[in-house]
């Protein structure tokens, strides 16, 4: 398959621009995706391509997006709701819990809610404590959601196409961090992975490393500076929060015995805490080590540079979870 | 426009009559244990409100609403039958008993559903509003939601945005006068709430007499002329709950009972249609009267009907949360 090396931001762009080339009934809206050209640019030219009926420029509004991007949803138009930040849809909690994720069993199936909701994520550039949350664990609590979050271009841009092409729900969130990184992307328009499907990034026997987002790329260095003192990690990029790919987990953890879960995100409640749970809920007889979790600190983030990075994830501190066990 | 007909006004008087009685008997199987949910809005005292409005409406419009719902099924036209289950969370409910008294809802009648959280509906009235648009099909979107859903972020969020996008919206305030138990000069700055369209650049169409079937018809019906060439529009009509927030609202009782009293003595849509008919027509007070035995017999059924449905089975418990693909 042809291939082009893009950033994340192209390959959403490109993603997005293919989707609505293919069907009618796809259009973006959000604040600024339009005139503005999108805030993390991913929406760029798209207004001058589509024209204003698709590509929607809303007052800033997250209750209004969220919910009138579900009922458009709903009647049978496929939305894609731009939320700028995900620290802004916090804002929208309810009509993307109560509503977008609730509706279809609600009225027993009556309804269909084909609405993807995408959201800029993470910390950087000192952002601050409200401006650098990393929230995806929180939905992806509701059954009836699903949740997806790429770690590279190709990814990006297979997944949110299955997402618009899904008739379920879906959060996207994207990594403010990875949309300048490049990386190849397959140059096809059916390029369309399966929803709820993890990747393994790199293959090894030693220690399985659960992760996914931000957590792929230190995961992939850790490896790789482990591999030299001779400590194999097996990467498995989960690359969706829901559904849950447990199964290549288990299969992986057979292998290995041990496991580190690596996130962006807070540790109470995570993503982390779901995958142990399952671990040694189903793999006790396999499990040679605890499970070790890698995270943000327990704190809100504060601007002043060292103390910020000090809170978060880093590559060193995947090396030196591996270690603890091995 | 034309005055309504008299086979229209008993239709009216039908439907009315219908949904008093409907409210009445869940009232009632509420305290059998019979109805076991806890939140149980009844629509009476607003009958002349959703019947008026609805009848506005042509079949490919859409309509929505907040929790207190019934009346709005019922005067789209949703089977009384299938409403009854829901309330018993039965199987043959409108929502296979999966929603609830709250939570009903009929796709083939563009009957987009009761939506429990306070506002929450009314953004999804502006995206299917939107589609509508989208799609040049026409229709209008008949959205009602209560005073006290006024002063929460999804009713300015959403009423702008129909605004900014001039989306075929006509948004009904029905004012019973209080949300839960805070009265609206209590919640609301400008408690003449009709005027919030002000602030959107929405057209205004004041204030309605929510008790009277044909004022409230003949306000909508401007509102939907007016949605489907021009944009949204904003009603307010002034309305009376008789039953409380919900039927085990018992404060509501004692502390209004006088005001309550006042409102079903002078002001009840029953009444004052069954007047207008009969000051209308001569001698129509038997076929008024062959009408409410009707509406007895039908919701009699409804709850035979639902009484005997089968309750829904861990198949239905697991079903719909996705969409299989």
């Amino acid at each position: 398959m042809a291939e082009k090396n893009l950033p994340m931001r192209e390959a959403l762009r490109l993603a997005l621009r293919e989707e609505m080339l293919r069907d009618d009934r796809v259009f973006v809206m959000g604040q600024e995706v339009g005139e503005w050209q999108g805030t993390h640019r991913v929406t760029r030219g798209l207004l001058e391509e589509f024209g204003k009926k698709r590509v929607r420029d809303t007052p800033i509004s997250e209750m209004a997006i969220a919910g009138s991007a579900v009922g458009a949803a709903m009647a049978g138009l496929r939305p894609v709701a731009e939320i700028m930040t995900i620290n802004f849809a916090f804002l929208a909690l309810d009509a993307i819990v109560n509503h977008a994720a609730k509706i279809h069993y609600m009225f027993d199936g009556q309804f269909r809610v084909p609405v993807v909701f995408r959201a800029a994520s993470g910390w950087g550039n000192q952002a601050t404590a409200t401006h650098s949350h990393t929230p995806e664990p929180i939905f992806a609590h509701f059954p009836g959601l699903y949740v997806g979050c790429p770690a590279t271009p190709s990814d990006a841009k297979g997944m949110l196409k299955a997402s618009i092409r899904s008739e379920n729900p879906v959060l996207f969130t994207e990594s403010i961090a990875l949309y300048s990184k490049p990386g190849p992307v397959p140059d096809d328009e059916d390029f369309v992975l399966p929803i709820g499907r993890a990747d393994v990034k790199r293959e090894g026997r030693h220690v399985t490393l659960v992760t996914y987002a931000r957590g792929v790329e230190w995961s992939l260095e850790a490896a790789e500076a482990l591999a030299k003192e001779g400590v194999e990690c097996e990467v498995i990029d989960m690359r969706w929060l829901r559904p849950l790919d447990m199964a290549t987990v288990f299969e992986s953890f057979k292998k290995t015995n041990r496991c580190v879960v690596v996130e962006e995100s807070l540790p109470m409640y995570s993503f982390g805490s779901e995958i142990a749970a399952r671990l040694q809920d189903e793999m006790f007889d396999y499990m040679d080590a605890p499970v070790k979790r890698v995270t943000a600190m327990d704190v809100p983030l504060p601007y002043a540079r060292d103390i910020e990075l000090m809170a978060l994830p880093d590559t060193q501190k995947v090396i030196d979870a591996v270690r603890a066990i091995v | 426009m034309a005055k309504p007909t008299k086979a229209t006004l008993l239709d009216w008087y039908r439907q009315i009559v219908l949904i008093r009685e409907f409210e009445t008997e869940c009232d009632r199987l509420y305290k059998e244990k019979k109805i076991t949910g806890v939140y149980l809005h009844l629509y009476s005292g607003h009958e002349a409100t959703g019947v008026g409005a609805v009848a506005a409406l042509e079949p490919r419009d859409h309509v929505i609403t907040a929790y207190r719902d019934h009346g709005i099924a019922l005067a789209r036209g949703v089977d009384a039958n299938a409403c009854m289950a829901e309330m018993m969370g039965k199987k043959t409910g409108t929502s296979g008993g999966k929603g609830g008294s709250m939570h009903l809802a009929s796709r083939e009648h563009n009957f987009w559903g009761g939506y429990a959280i306070v506002g929450g509906h009314l953004p999804l009235a502006a995206g299917i509003a939107l589609e509508a648009q989208y799609n040049a099909t026409g229709a209008v979107v008949l959205c009602f939601t209560g005073d006290g859903s006024t002063n929460n972020g999804y009713f300015h969020e959403a009423l702008n945005l129909s605004a900014v996008w001039n989306l075929p919206v006509v948004w009904v305030i029905e004012n019973n006068l209080v949300g839960m138990g805070t009265r609206i000069e209590d919640a609301s700055g400008q408690p003449e709430l009709h005027k919030r369209a002000v602030a959107y650049g929405m057209k205004d169409m004041g204030r309605v007499d929510g008790q009277d079937v044909i004022a409230v018809h003949q306000a909508v019906s401007e509102a939907v002329a007016y949605a489907r060439s021009s944009g949204p529009v904003l009603i307010e009509s002034m309305t009376y709950r008789y039953k409380g927030h919900g039927v085990s609202d018992r404060t509501f009782d004692k502390r209004m009972q006088e005001e309550l009293m006042e409102w079903i003595e002078k002001r009840d849509p029953i009444t004052i249609l069954r007047r207008h008919l009969e000051e209308s027509y001569k001698d129509v007070a038997g076929e008024l009267d062959k009408i409410e035995r009707e509406v007895e017999r039908v919701v009699a059924e409804a709850v035979v009907f639902a009484l005997n449905s089968p309750d829904p089975t861990y198949e239905d418990l697991i079903s719909n949360v996705y969409v299989e693909e």
